[in-house]
């Protein structure tokens, strides 16, 4: 403000600052931070029921490397994010390029294809099951009139596993369109024009020129697609609860489970602390890769 | 050309469209129909049956503790998402930097990392067993924070220069200056709070153990455990989870828009 910031005014304004911050960091303070400090804590201990634990160092850690059903949930989880990443980011590009354009009745497109973000992960997970049952579902009932063989959604691993990568996908494209759209829409459109009097193609202007420009798009959606699969929670416990085996089992789910379901906690609490770091790892890794300069906003 | 493209888009829009419609069906048909597989694409008899079925179950209750409980947790976040966001937009702070940072850190955080311990907290806290269990724990999301930095800095600086030098303190600027000119911002604020909050799941699963403190999503959960494979019932309960967060969202589109758009311009 008035050029020379003396040390008092700029210790007033701090003080400002820190009064106005005070509900955010009082609340992310005592209901985020302080039981992250805890939940390291409680990770390095034996714990049976709620009752307070004793350390025993790092052997929840030690107990994770034999766990079949950890590595199975950690393997789960990567294979959900690679398949949700990359498909629901393409079918919402593809969606967005089709409302992009001249379209009759592009607001009413819009708002049914953004509607699903509107629905919660149970209700969704739900319909999800009312439309995938293996007796009675729609979906087997028209494979079947199709001559087709039902397919067993629930009693089949793989089958279970790619009904909860569909009914998140049918969950998550709206916000990829929506991101795409938002970024297709700022685009100048003079360079496409440019791009189709040098005689260049749709296939050509769209691999050539839209999408190295939707680059920003892009990239946000990578780290928003991989965090959310890291922490697809609702639409698997309700589903298929893991299940069946440990066919869909995740690592949140995982977690729940030996924390909630068996009361394991200072296990349950090490393989938070594994996701935590698992994700800030990759947070970290694209935090890098995307600074092309711009440090804030 | 044109042609093509109206009916992808009418094709793509019936697939993403047609689950929500089957809910609504299978809610409005008779437990025969549904055990026998009966349905039809179009049904032709339409009854009210599982709704009197659901009817048995709190429901009132249920409903009456989301729009409490999400109505707290928006209006709470709004208020100190905007707080926070003019402190990061207009004022220059030592610990600005790592707080910022520390924020962004706690979006990636997913719950089941401390679920234990948040739970041993609120319990010692003596909230277990109340509506603050959840209120409190969802209310500081940072995630409207980083809209509000962005939206605030973008008020034209001149107007809370001038309104500091006839000595009004930043307080007054905020509540006379900042807040009125972001109404819009308001609007998307307490708008993603509230889905979010009448949406969400994992945490008010473990927080709210009695019956009476259900949210409609836990309450969903619990009745598809009593009516198992009897769908039209918790369909019947889906749509009344649903259908008030559809419609505001329909109603106020442009608010959940511009929120969803925002997060992605950085």
């Amino acid at each position: 403000m008035s050029g020379a910031a003396l040390p008092r005014a700029r210790s007033a304004e701090t003080r400002t600052a820190y009064a106005f911050l005070s509900p955010t960091v009082l609340l992310l303070g005592l209901f985020v931070f302080v039981p992250l400090g805890w939940a390291l804590l409680i990770s390095l201990q034996h714990t049976n029921g709620f009752g307070e634990g004793g350390f025993v160092g790092l052997r929840n850690y030690g107990r994770l490397l034999t766990d079949a059903r950890f590595w199975r949930a950690a393997a789960n989880t990567v294979l959900f994010t690679v398949l949700v990443t990359p498909l629901s980011m393409l079918l919402g590009l593809g969606v967005a390029l089709l409302l992009d354009s001249a379209l009759p009745l592009r607001a009413l497109f819009r708002s049914v294809l953004i509607l699903p973000m509107a629905v919660s992960g149970v209700a969704t997970a739900l319909t999800g099951l009312l439309v995938f049952d293996q007796d009675r579902g729609i979906v087997n009932a028209g494979l079947r009139s199709l001559g087709l063989h039902a397919v067993h959604w629930q009693s089949g691993g793989v089958a279970a596993f790619v009904s909860v990568v569909v009914v998140t996908l049918w969950w998550r494209v709206g916000f990829n369109m929506l991101i795409y759209l938002t970024g297709l829409q700022a685009l100048d459109p003079l360079l496409q024009e440019a791009a189709a009097l040098d005689g260049a193609g749709w296939w050509q202007r769209l691999r050539h020129v839209t999408v190295p420009l939707l680059a920003p798009s892009t990239g946000f959606l990578v780290v928003i697609n991989v965090i959310y699969s890291f922490q697809v929670f609702d639409i698997v416990f309700v589903m298929t609860g893991g299940g069946p085996g440990d066919a869909t089992s995740v690592l949140v789910t995982y977690a729940y489970e030996t924390g909630f379901s068996q009361r394991d906690q200072g296990y349950g609490a090490a393989i938070g602390v594994v996701l935590l770091v698992l994700t800030l790892a990759f947070t970290a890794v694209q935090w890098r890769a995307s600074r092309g300069g711009d440090v804030e906003s | 050309m044109k042609a093509l493209r109206v009916v992808a888009a009418t094709l793509v829009s019936a697939v993403v469209a047609f689950p929500l419609y089957w809910m609504v069906v299978v809610a409005l048909s008779s437990r025969r129909e549904l055990a026998a597989g009966r349905l039809r694409l179009w049904p032709r008899h339409l009854t009210t049956d599982n709704f009197h079925r659901v009817a048995q179950f709190p429901v009132g209750t249920w409903f009456g503790n989301s729009v409490a409980i999400a109505l707290t947790v928006a209006v709470v976040t709004v208020l100190c998402n905007m707080l926070a966001g003019y402190a990061f937009a207009q004022l220059r702070f030592r610990g600005s930097g790592v707080l910022f940072v520390l924020g962004l850190g706690t979006l990636v955080l997913p719950v089941q990392v401390i679920m234990v311990a948040l739970f041993r907290l609120v319990t010692g806290l003596g909230l277990y067993g109340s509506y603050w269990a959840v209120i409190l724990p969802t209310s500081g999301s940072a995630f409207g924070m980083f809209l509000a930095r962005q939206s605030i800095r973008g008020i034209p600086r001149d107007l809370m220069d001038a309104a500091r030098l006839d000595g009004a303190d930043h307080w007054r600027v905020f509540w006379r200056i900042v807040v009125p000119l972001s109404k819009p911002l308001l609007a998307v604020l307490f708008f993603m709070s509230l889905l979010q909050s009448w949406n969400d799941f994992a945490w008010p699963l473990i927080a709210l153990k009695q019956n009476e403190l259900y949210t409609l999503p836990i309450g969903l959960l619990y009745l598809q455990g009593q009516f198992g494979p009897d769908y039209g019932a918790t369909m019947a309960f889906a749509l009344i989870d649903v259908v008030p967060m559809v419609v505001v969202f329909l109603v106020f589109q442009r608010y959940f828009v511009q929120g969803f758009a925002r997060s992605g311009l950085r």
